[in-house]
């Protein structure tokens, strides 16, 4: 979330569409009833399912599954087509002045630069025109056509109310009563919020759904304002930290990436990702990478870290390709892949084609299970019927099973959703021999450490210098953990003014990121969350819960990346001159001599805004990027294609351009693209999602989550039923190309058939809560279902689109 | 004063009847002696934070045993924290159970292996367990790291073995993950946020 959750409060209208905060996050959607009661909001529900949060909704439009990019591009066509943007903000905070390259093109559903046998685009020709001055040019009064906001203009006056409705099946005064209702927000004392989640994530284009609608807010003049933003309600408690920790396969923490095999050399590392100011005085704040990456691997490597080996630079591991959870089950299904290590995480339930995840674990040597529960997956080799057809005998895996603590009995901080890292603490012993996980994991580590100290071996120098000062070597304590993650000063950190003046004295916790330094005199595990536990003790672990300007920004309330920062970009809460654009929920303004109010600036705080400093911090533009000159592989403005299997066969944008009918870029493994269903056998639309009364694989383990929903079911509307012959209460079949699961039938009003391109598409409605293991009775995995495909992106799986056929079992 | 046992919690449920009472001069002892008291009232409090979604709800634990050395803890009962400023003492229908995900049936007590082929769980120790992980880490990443590659490039990676990492692990385990798994070379390392 840029913003928070009390936050929400202070919206006029709250857009939730891509999730269901009302029964995946219901005690955070409270605070959009608050906004409703209190602020008199207007809530939109935009969904395939008129879900409980459609039922709170004042407006509720349907839509077809993986049809968000036509919807948002449609509600973007209508601001730009009846003038209503917040102008000053679009002028001065995002790039729409900015002049794209003559080169650019947008043809026959693909942008210029496509590689058709490569299946890649190469993004040199979406770049900025660079001006004389070496900045990137623009033109103010916005007329040039090769202005962003003018190809911004070109390229959506397709999305028609007319196109929107046929793609998405959104009947078309419902469309436009949700354009007009999220209109009103263009005004700069308004504002409108968008909630979504994993209906916007799990898509084959996910990541450009998710732009689509940052587009829109900042046309509307919605981001860093109070009530504004662009809100992922995360699914997990964690999740927000260990992507902040960078627990992803190409990152390192805090958002740093890890070197590509061509990066050879520190200095080509940093300067593929230390920018320079693409306008005049600009932030820039990327400019500091090799503050906050020399820290990482100070605080990684110690004294082995120094200036002579480029801070051990060659002990990162470098990246041919990327090695997200699709690609590396592929490599095991490929029998490429010997070990593999599950943590707390039960993969023959949570990826995709159920079929495909457990034949890539036969294939493995080794499988070690880190868990509180027995999962799924520690018992793939195990045959439970037809839930799990397999051969315990046929499976060469040596599995291990290692019982681990659950939260109430370990202390540590966890990071939700609103960015807050709140500390918590043990309240009991774990059952039997259960251990912690970062015990388990150091247990393990000083063990292999320990080997190759004795024996050597491959390339063991990272072991055996990686920085392990733990007072208990096997058992490291969250306090010493959360300390090296804030960082330190290892020597006297001056200031680079006055070298004579120390700010941090060695052996100190530093109170921010601000004292990183890149010659080694400091070492921060994480530069993001570098202020969580400064030399005043852990900051996570804060409870005054007061709210001195009454819009919830509880400041001293745990404690918040980046910098304590409630509402990131505050700074474009103001005017470009500094006054707030809305003085009844003023989040930070220009006092005349700094930037003070409600939160801590996202801004340097002595920048007057004559020097024109833009709010974007992060870009080397200091503006937001409507275009997207570079960062995407699947082009610079989000584009509707097809989900990867489709119910209508083609995209109604380009019915006669066969290779724009889905994404482009999308990575297909092979034997993947064989394993599509096509709407002649599979005609129906389907999606999964959960119930309010169930967390993912988990609750099916805890008696009364599993006594209020204990069965498997799946939904379908009356029409489709009454097609099939299936009553409520059936027995059904569901297949698509992939397996098939069975379940008990509920018919529902919830669920309407749409018209879509001319054909009528029904939807079938999967929730996923069920499997094998557990106190609920036993149902199937909803993944044998789902197509192993991920987004262009980031490889997210296509859980929210694909194609099933139904009928009774 | 004529009083049974029920009446007697009747009126003790508020302050002002037990204090009453004892302005009567009536003894309440021989009624205390026979009965158990609300087991809230003993249990020892402790803050967390619910584990399943990402609003962070805080929580209030209550468990038996006071912390001591010798006092065996157990979580008996689970409910909203008032204080915490975005739950404010709710939560939601998963959140209400989650004393029962603690005492779970499912809930692992003991390292355990599946040789290959077999049709069983068999009980081993944690030294065991970690000597013959170990054991197969290093077998692996010595025979399949890469330290270049066949045009020369330095690349110092191991790809035959990955790591998936948890969820509702704290920042501190997650960091200490990270750690140890890149220092090995791993790549093919996600946690939640990639599906």
């Amino acid at each position: 979330m840029t913003n928070h959750w009390v936050d929400i409060k202070n919206a006029n209208v709250v857009l939730v569409m891509g999730g269901n905060a009302a029964e995946a996050h219901p005690c955070g959607f409270k605070w959009v009833t608050e906004a409703k009661a209190h602020n008199k909001a207007r809530l939109i529900v935009v969904d395939p399912r008129f879900t409980r949060s459609a039922a709170m909704a004042d407006l509720y439009a349907p839509i077809r599954v993986g049809t968000d990019i036509a919807f948002l591009g449609g509600v973007i066509n209508y601001l730009l087509a009846n003038d209503k943007i917040q102008k000053e903000y679009v002028k001065n905070y995002t790039n729409a002045p900015f002049l794209i390259s003559e080169n650019y093109k947008f043809e026959d559903g693909l942008f210029s630069g496509y590689d058709e046998k490569a299946r890649k685009y190469d993004p040199s020709s979406w770049g900025y025109q660079i001006g004389k001055d070496g900045y990137a040019a623009m033109d103010e009064s916005m007329q040039n056509p090769r202005c962003v906001f003018n190809i911004m203009k070109e390229h959506y006056k397709r999305y028609t109310p007319e196109m929107v409705s046929s793609i998405c099946g959104t009947p078309k005064e419902a469309f436009l009563k949700v354009c007009e209702t999220i209109a009103t927000t263009s005004a700069p004392d308004r504002t409108l919020t968008i909630l979504y989640a994993l209906g916007w994530t799990q898509h084959s284009q996910g990541t450009q759904m998710i732009r689509t609608a940052a587009m829109l807010q900042l046309l509307l003049g919605n981001m860093g304002m109070a009530g504004g933003g662009m809100n992922a309600l995360r699914g997990h408690s964690n999740i927000q930290g260990l992507t902040d920790l960078g627990l992803l396969s190409n990152l390192l923490p805090g958002y740093m990436t890890l070197p590509a095999d061509k990066e050879q050399k520190l200095a080509d590392y940093r300067a593929a990702r230390t920018p320079k100011p693409l306008r005049p005085n600009q932030m820039n704040f990327p400019q500091n990478f090799p503050k906050w990456h020399v820290s990482l691997m100070k605080a990684w490597y110690g004294n082995a870290a120094t200036q002579e080996n480029d801070f051990a630079y060659d002990y990162l591991p470098k990246l041919d390709k990327g090695y997200d959870v699709l690609q590396t089950f592929e490599l095991m299904y490929q029998g490429r892949m010997n070990g593999y290590v599950c943590q707390g995480f039960n993969p023959l339930a949570s990826f995709p084609n159920k079929a495909k995840i457990s034949a890539a674990l036969a294939k493995l040597k080794y499988l070690v299970i880190v868990d509180p529960l027995a999962t799924e997956t520690s018992c793939f080799w195990e045959r439970h019927q037809d839930y799990n057809e397999v051969k315990a005998e046929d499976i060469k895996t040596e599995v291990f099973r290692l019982p681990s603590t659950c939260f109430a009995e370990e202390e540590g901080s966890l990071t939700n959703s609103g960015r807050w890292l709140q500390w918590h603490y043990k309240g009991a012993e774990p059952p039997g021999e259960a251990r912690g996980d970062m015990e388990i994991m150091a247990q393990l580590f000083v063990r292999i450490r320990d080997l190759y100290l004795k024996e050597g071996g491959a390339f063991p120098e990272p072991i055996l210098n990686l920085a392990w000062p733990y007072v208990i070597p096997h058992s490291p304590s969250a306090e010493e953990i959360a300390k090296e993650i804030n960082g330190g000063a290892l020597a006297d950190v001056v200031d680079p003014t006055d070298p004579k003046k120390v700010l941090v004295p060695a052996g100190q916790q530093l109170p921010g990121f601000g004292m990183l330094r890149d010659d080694g005199s400091t070492a921060c595990g994480c530069w993001i969350y570098s202020g969580c536990w400064t030399q005043a003790g852990n900051q996570m672990a804060r409870r005054d819960n007061s709210d001195p300007y009454g819009i919830g920004q509880t400041l001293n309330w745990a404690w918040s990346w980046p910098a304590n920062r409630r509402i990131m970009y505050n700074r474009a809460s103001s005017d470009p001159s500094g006054n707030p654009w809305d003085a009844g929920r003023k989040l930070v303004s220009w006092n005349g001599k700094a930037w003070s109010g409600s939160d801590v600036p996202d801004m340097r705080p002595d920048a007057a805004p004559q020097e024109n400093v833009g709010p974007f911090i992060m870009n080397p533009e200091g503006v937001a990027r409507l275009f997207a000159p570079f960062g995407l592989l699947d082009g610079p403005l989000p584009e509707h294609y097809e989900p990867m299997e489709t119910p209508i066969d083609a995209n109604p944008l380009f019915p006669g351009s066969p290779r724009a009918t889905h994404s482009p870029v999308v990575r297909v493994f092979k034997g993947d693209l064989e394993a599509f269903g096509k709407s002649k056998e599979y005609p129906y639309a389907a999606t999964s999602y959960r119930l309010t009364e169930h967390f993912h694989f988990w609750t099916k383990h805890a008696e009364r989550n599993a006594v209020t929903q204990p069965q498997q079911f799946v939904e379908i509307g009356e029409e489709l039923a009454k097609e099939k012959g299936i009553s409520s209460g059936d027995r059904v079949k569901v297949v698509s190309n992939r397996g098939f699961i069975k379940a008990v039938a509920v018919v529902t009003k919830r669920i309407k058939a749409l018209d879509c391109n001319g054909r009528k598409v029904h939807t079938v409605g999967i929730p996923i809560h069920w499997g094998f293991k557990g106190v609920a009775r036993p149902g199937y995995i909803a993944n044998t279902l789902t197509p192993f495909v991920g987004d262009a992106n980031v490889q997210t799986p296509e859980f929210k689109a694909f194609l099933v056929n139904i009928e009774k079992a | 004063m004529d009083i049974n046992r029920r009446q007697f919690f009747k009126l003790c449920a508020t302050g002002m009847g037990g204090s009453s009472l004892a302005m009567l001069g009536f003894s309440p002892h021989p009624v205390l002696a026979e009965v158990r008291n609300f087991k809230l009232e003993r249990t020892t409090e402790t803050r967390n934070t619910c584990p399943y979604c990402a609003v962070g709800c805080g929580i209030i634990m209550h468990g038996l045993g006071d912390k001591a050395k010798n006092a065996e803890s157990e979580i008996i009962h689970i409910e909203g924290d008032p204080d915490h400023p975005v739950s404010r003492g709710t939560l939601c229908p998963k959140g209400a159970g989650l004393v029962d995900f603690v005492h779970s049936n499912s809930r692992l007590k003991h390292p355990e292996v599946r040789e290959p082929g077999s049709g069983q769980w068999k009980r081993i120790s944690w030294d065991d367990a970690f000597t013959r992980i170990a054991r197969h880490m290093k077998a692996d990443r010595d025979q399949n790291f890469i330290t270049k590659t066949a045009d020369g490039l330095t690349v110092n990676r191991w790809l035959s073995t990955g790591l998936l990492a948890a969820s509702a692990s704290s920042n501190e385990a997650g960091y200490v993950t990270h750690k140890i798994v890149r220092s090995l070379g791993i790549v093919a390392f996600d946690n939640q946020a990639r599906v």
